[in-house]
């Protein structure tokens, strides 16, 4: 989990079926980013320190630091990215899905918060490396395939 | 079965880990050997790495999260769950294809290319993991290898992910293939093997080690 504020830039580099997740207060320009790889921290099969890699405690931790930074509640927004299937294997475990289940269990997540989704780029085939500017609250998003966009 | 086994691996005992790097040697080993009959090159093997990693160390041993990279990946079910990757950079894998069909890059169609890489997978992937079911006894059912271009991180972390349930870091057993041409043409790839978090109640075993030493 990483924090921001103008005009500082927020990036994570090879999302797969990974999701990064941007809460931002446009008004206080100030933004986290949190990088997920599972949907709950109930799939942990051990007690894990590292509460940012589930998508429930992940975006928990970065709400909650945003207010610290003085962010309004009501105000917070998000925009979030990744959640790719980078494989598809003929032995399709349930985790190979990974990528939906992750988009899934953010969208839950941030209902749960209110937080609005105010853009998004997931799913697909392709990794993302993704680039937050605190400043202006544009997403940058570069694929290998597909090239840059900003959502 | 023993519920410590997960602190297991933090701690890996010199035979444990030798025997890794004899995995990682004749895995390698005989892929390498299958690569140079296809080729009818000479294949430089390394000796195999064995290191317990953090990811994005994982990443950076890999070329780097954002890195571009072809990745072949297979899944590994059976006795010894895990993944199984080989990685190089975009320009060494159409080396590889010309090497292949004998022709440039222009004259042969994007599929013929893609099916030449799906190609070297099969039997690069094949032939490490063949050796190993035969050199432990264990059945080991890969899936079919899938091709994908692109980020490093993206490509490696499909592999991590059953892992992450567990810890943040990463048993990685590395090892560099590469084959010399006559015209400073190289291919350099790198296998990257992640065992699931419990492989190793098995896979010791058949190797005649205990893991609970």
């Amino acid at each position: 989990m990483k924090l921001a504020a103008a005009p500082d830039l927020l990036k994570t580099s090879g999302l797969g079926s990974c999701v990064g997740i941007v809460l931002f207060d446009a008004l206080q320009s100030v933004a986290g980013m949190v990088h997920i790889m599972l949907p709950s921290s109930k799939s942990a099969k051990n007690q894990s320190d590292n509460l940012a890699k589930f998508a429930d405690t992940g975006i928990e931790q970065v709400y909650k630091a945003l207010i610290k930074e003085g962010a309004a509640p009501e105000r917070i927004k998000a925009k979030i990215a990744g959640g790719a299937q980078m494989f598809q294997f003929s032995s399709t475990s349930e985790l190979m899905r990974i990528g939906p289940r992750n988009i899934a269990a953010v969208r839950r997540k941030l209902n749960e918060l209110n937080i609005l989704i105010v853009a998004e780029d997931v799913g697909g085939k392709s990794g993302r490396t993704i680039e937050f500017d605190s400043s202006t609250c544009l997403l940058k998003i570069r694929t290998v395939h597909k090239g840059e966009k900003t959502i | 079965m023993k519920a410590e086994n997960i602190d297991f691996n933090g701690e890996l005992s010199h035979i444990q880990l030798d025997a890794l790097k004899e995995i990682g040697n004749i895995g390698a080993g005989h892929a390498a050997s299958s690569l140079s009959a296809l080729l009818t090159k000479k294949i430089d093997m390394t000796v195999p790495s064995v290191q317990v990693l953090e990811f994005n160390e994982v990443m950076k041993l890999a070329g780097g999260a954002e890195t571009e990279a072809v990745g072949i990946g297979v899944r590994i079910e059976g006795d010894v769950p895990g993944s199984m990757f080989f990685i190089l950079p975009p320009h060494q894998a159409n080396t590889f294809v010309v090497q292949l069909l004998g022709s440039n890059d222009n004259r042969c169609s994007s599929e013929l290319r893609e099916s030449a890489l799906q190609e070297l997978g099969n039997i690069i992937t094949g032939s490490y993991l063949s050796s190993l079911a035969d050199f432990t006894r264990l059945n080991l059912a890969p899936s079919v290898p899938v091709v994908v271009r692109d980020m490093v991180g993206a490509i490696v972390s499909a592999g991590l992910i059953e892992r992450s349930q567990y810890r943040d870091d990463a048993i990685v057993i590395e090892t560099l293939l590469e084959a010399r041409g006559c015209h400073h043409e190289q291919v350099k790839g790198h296998f990257f093997l992640f065992p699931d978090p419990d492989f190793h109640e098995k896979l010791f075993p058949s190797l005649g080690l205990h893991h609970d030493k």
